[in-house]
Formats: C-alpha cells, structure tokens, sequence
C-alpha cells in the first residue's frame, strides 16, 4: 500500500499504451467499421434502386405490350378495310369486266345474227329460186326474176 | 498458509513484490546493516515500506504491462487483419469492442478529439484484464511463485493503489491540458475562480475568488481522487475476501468463494467501465467551454 515509483511507472505506461492504441489499434478497426457500413448502406441502396427499376421496367414493358396491342389492333383494323376495299375493287371489276363481256357477246351475237342474215339473204334467193324452180318444174331465169328475188330477201 | 499464522497469510497477500533503495546503516530482516545505500528487493513488508519512494512494485509492473500488451497485441492482430468484408472471430470480438467504446464516447462527448475514443479503449480494456486477475484463486499463482523463491507477488495491479492513481493522475494531467488547450489559462484560472459565485461588484468579485477557488479546487481535485480510490476500493475489498475465503478450511471455501466471484465478475466488469465513463465525462467537462 506504499505509494512509490510504481505510480509514473504505470503513468508512462499508460502513456505508451494509449498512444499505441490512437496510432496501430484505432484507426484500422474503425476504418474498416464504417468502410463496412458504407457497403451494406450502398447495397442497401443499390437494392433499393434496383427495385424501383424493377418497378418502371415492369411498367415500361406494360405500356409497351399496351401500346404494340393497341398498334396491332389498328393494323387489323387496317388489314380488314383493305382488304373489304379490295373486295370491292375486285368485285366492281369484275361486275365491269362481266358487263363488258355480256356486251362483247351480245355485240358478236347481233354480228354473227346480221352474218347469218347476210348470208340467208345471199342464199335464199338461190333456195328460193331452187325451190320455185321445182314449184315451177321449170327454170327461172335469175337475171329476169332478179328484182321479186330481191324484195323477197329484203323482206327477210 | 503454511506455518504462517491468519495474519501473516493476509499480509503475505497484501504485500507487494518491491525493489527499492534501502538507506546505509539500515537493519535488513536478518539482522545484517546496510554498509552503503542499496537497491535490493524487500524481504519484508516493513523493508518495503522504509524504502519509500525510491521503490517500484515489479509484480504490479509486470503484470499491469503484461496484460496490457496483451490487450494490444490481439487488438492490434486484428487491426492489422480487419477488412470491410465479413468478419473473423478475433475481428468480430475487437469491432464490438470499439464499436461499444466508439458509441459510449459519442453518447457523452461531443466535442472533436482523436484521443479520447482510444484512450477510453485502453482504459476500459486494460483496467479490465487487470481486475479479471482478481478471478484467479489467490493462492494459485503466489504459491508458484513462492515456491520459486519470490518473497512476495501480488497478481491483480489494480489492487495497487500506484496503478489507479497512476492511471487517474494521468487522467488528471489529461483534465488540466485539455482545459487550458481549450479554454485557454485566462479561460481555465476564470473558471476556477469565477464561478459558482459572482458578482457585477469588483470588490464583492474579489472576495468571493477564494471562496470560488476553494469549491472548484476541491471539485477538481476531487476527480482524479475518487477516480482512483473507487477503483482500487473495489478490488482491494475485493481482493482481501477472496483471501478471507481462502483461510477457510478447502472443503468449505468453494460455497463462499464460487458466488463471490460470480459476483465479482460484474464488479470487475462496472469497474472497468465506470473508469472508462467517467475519464470520458471528465474530458468531456474539460472540453465544454459553457462559462
């Protein structure tokens, strides 16, 4: 219980002790203390983040599956007139193209009928001179009975 | 305790292993004179206390720097290991440490400082492998020693008064440097003197300086004394029950010693810490610059 020299022996002791302490012990441990703290509040930040892009991305791609609906919705839309126009193209040319046929047909009935005429009217004349002539048992004379032969095939 | 009487025992105890100057002439504990003054180790208690201040405890010495540089060389291990990444065992103890250290420090000071926060590690560390050597049965290592020719040794440095007031004077010394670095001395004589007492009349100031001097002396004063005291009242209490237990007969000593160092366990622990919180406080006060 004597107080001697013990007491500024353990003094610089101390001393020695604290100052080997601030200098090796201290900032090492509490560096890597906060640089610790500094990465999980990164992370946690990171994560943070991540998740709100998450977020957006997912609403992002939502309005992009709305909007490619909504474009595809019109190109159906599109398709479908277009396609009903070209049905009614189609269908106008060919009510035209059918009209033009029924006209051309008609057009070449009315000619092969005015042939068919013509060519009764050259013959009938032979017929009915042949068929006169055996009426008549004799033979007529085609240059003498030529103007009754041609009121007949006028008549036709 | 053998051939010794209970008396004896607890003196054998309480005395510390000390190297000292014994002055010429003087009557060592085998009847021989000193012819010449002589550095030497006391044999008795009485030569240890004649040699006055000129003597150092070296089992106090050894152990105190022991533990400490033990406290260190882990500390520091893991200092040199720590990283950012998960930690190890070793480094995860030392963080929890510091971080229990680094968080009591920002609770109470709130000033800027790069000592106080280590200071209060080694404080706190130290302090407390000194006491945990109170744990150890008293008879353990002393008898080891004894046996090998050692006159005295005394385990726990904190039962030593040299090793708290060392400890709180350097505290002290702290208190005093911090003050005047701080307030300045106009600032630091202003506080001792001016304060708790003033007055606006110059005369009535000057008579009351004394009196303000005496208060805040004594509270200053006071500090570095009932810093030391409670430590080392603590452990020598503590101590010195562990050696009663140990005079009882050594099939009835566990039922006293077992829940008294299941106790001590906690006082061990407060002791450290309440050193720790109030070298803090104190710095603390020394730092605030409120008058």
């Amino acid at each position: 219980m004597n107080i001697n020299l013990t007491i500024l022996g353990q003094a610089i002791a101390f001393f020695i002790f604290v100052v080997f302490c601030m200098k090796l012990v201290w900032p090492p441990v509490i560096a890597a203390l906060q640089e610790r703290q500094k990465k999980i509040a990164d992370g946690l930040a990171a994560s943070d983040r991540a998740e709100r892009d998450l977020e957006l991305a997912q609403e992002k791609s939502a309005q992009e599956l709305r909007e490619a609906k909504q474009q595809a919705a019109g190109l159906i839309e599109q398709a479908n007139k277009r396609a009903a126009q070209i049905v009614e193209a189609s269908k106008g040319d060919a009510r035209k193209e059918g009209e033009k046929l029924i006209e051309q047909a008609k057009a070449e009935i009315v000619q092969e009928l005015n042939q068919a005429r013509e060519a009764l009217r050259s013959e009938i004349g032979v017929i009915a001179i042949a068929g006169a002539e055996k009426i008549l048992e004799t033979s007529v004379d085609a240059s003498k009975h030529n103007e009754m032969l041609e009121k007949l095939a006028a008549e036709l | 305790m053998a051939g010794k009487t209970a008396s004896e025992y607890i003196q054998h105890h309480l005395q510390n292993l000390t190297y000292g100057q014994l002055p010429v002439d003087y009557e060592r504990f085998d009847g021989t004179v000193l012819s010449e003054t002589s550095w030497t180790i006391a044999q008795t208690s009485k030569e240890a206390a004649d040699m006055g201040f000129w003597a150092i405890h070296v089992d106090t010495m050894a152990w105190a720097i022991g533990l400490g540089a033990l406290f260190l060389f882990v500390f520091r291990l893991a200092a040199k290991r720590a990283t950012s990444g998960v930690p190890g065992g070793l480094q995860n103890f030392v963080e929890v440490m510091v971080e229990f250290v680094d968080t009591s420090v920002k609770e109470t000071f709130h000033g800027k400082n790069a000592v106080i926060a280590p200071l209060a590690l080694t404080i706190f560390c130290w302090v407390f492998l000194m006491n945990l050597m109170d744990l150890i049965p008293v008879d353990f290592i002393t008898h080891l020693f004894t046996l090998a020719g050692f006159p005295f040794m005394k385990i726990v440095p904190t039962t030593d008064i040299n090793v708290s007031l060392g400890m709180a004077l350097s505290v002290f010394v702290l208190i005093i440097y911090y003050s005047i670095k701080i307030k300045g001395v106009s600032g630091f004589v202003g506080e001792l003197t001016l304060h708790p007492f003033s007055s606006d009349n110059l005369f009535l100031k000057l008579v009351l300086i004394p009196i303000n001097l005496l208060l805040e002396g004594v509270s200053l004063l006071a500090k570095p004394v009932s810093l030391a005291l409670r430590l080392f009242g603590n452990l020598y209490a503590g101590e010195l029950i562990f050696i009663l237990i140990a005079l009882l007969p050594f099939w009835a000593q566990w039922a006293l010693s077992v829940p008294w160092a299941i106790f001590h366990i906690l006082i061990i622990t407060l002791q450290a810490f309440i050193f720790m919180m109030l070298t803090i406080v104190y710095l603390s006060m020394a730092h605030e610059d409120s008058h």
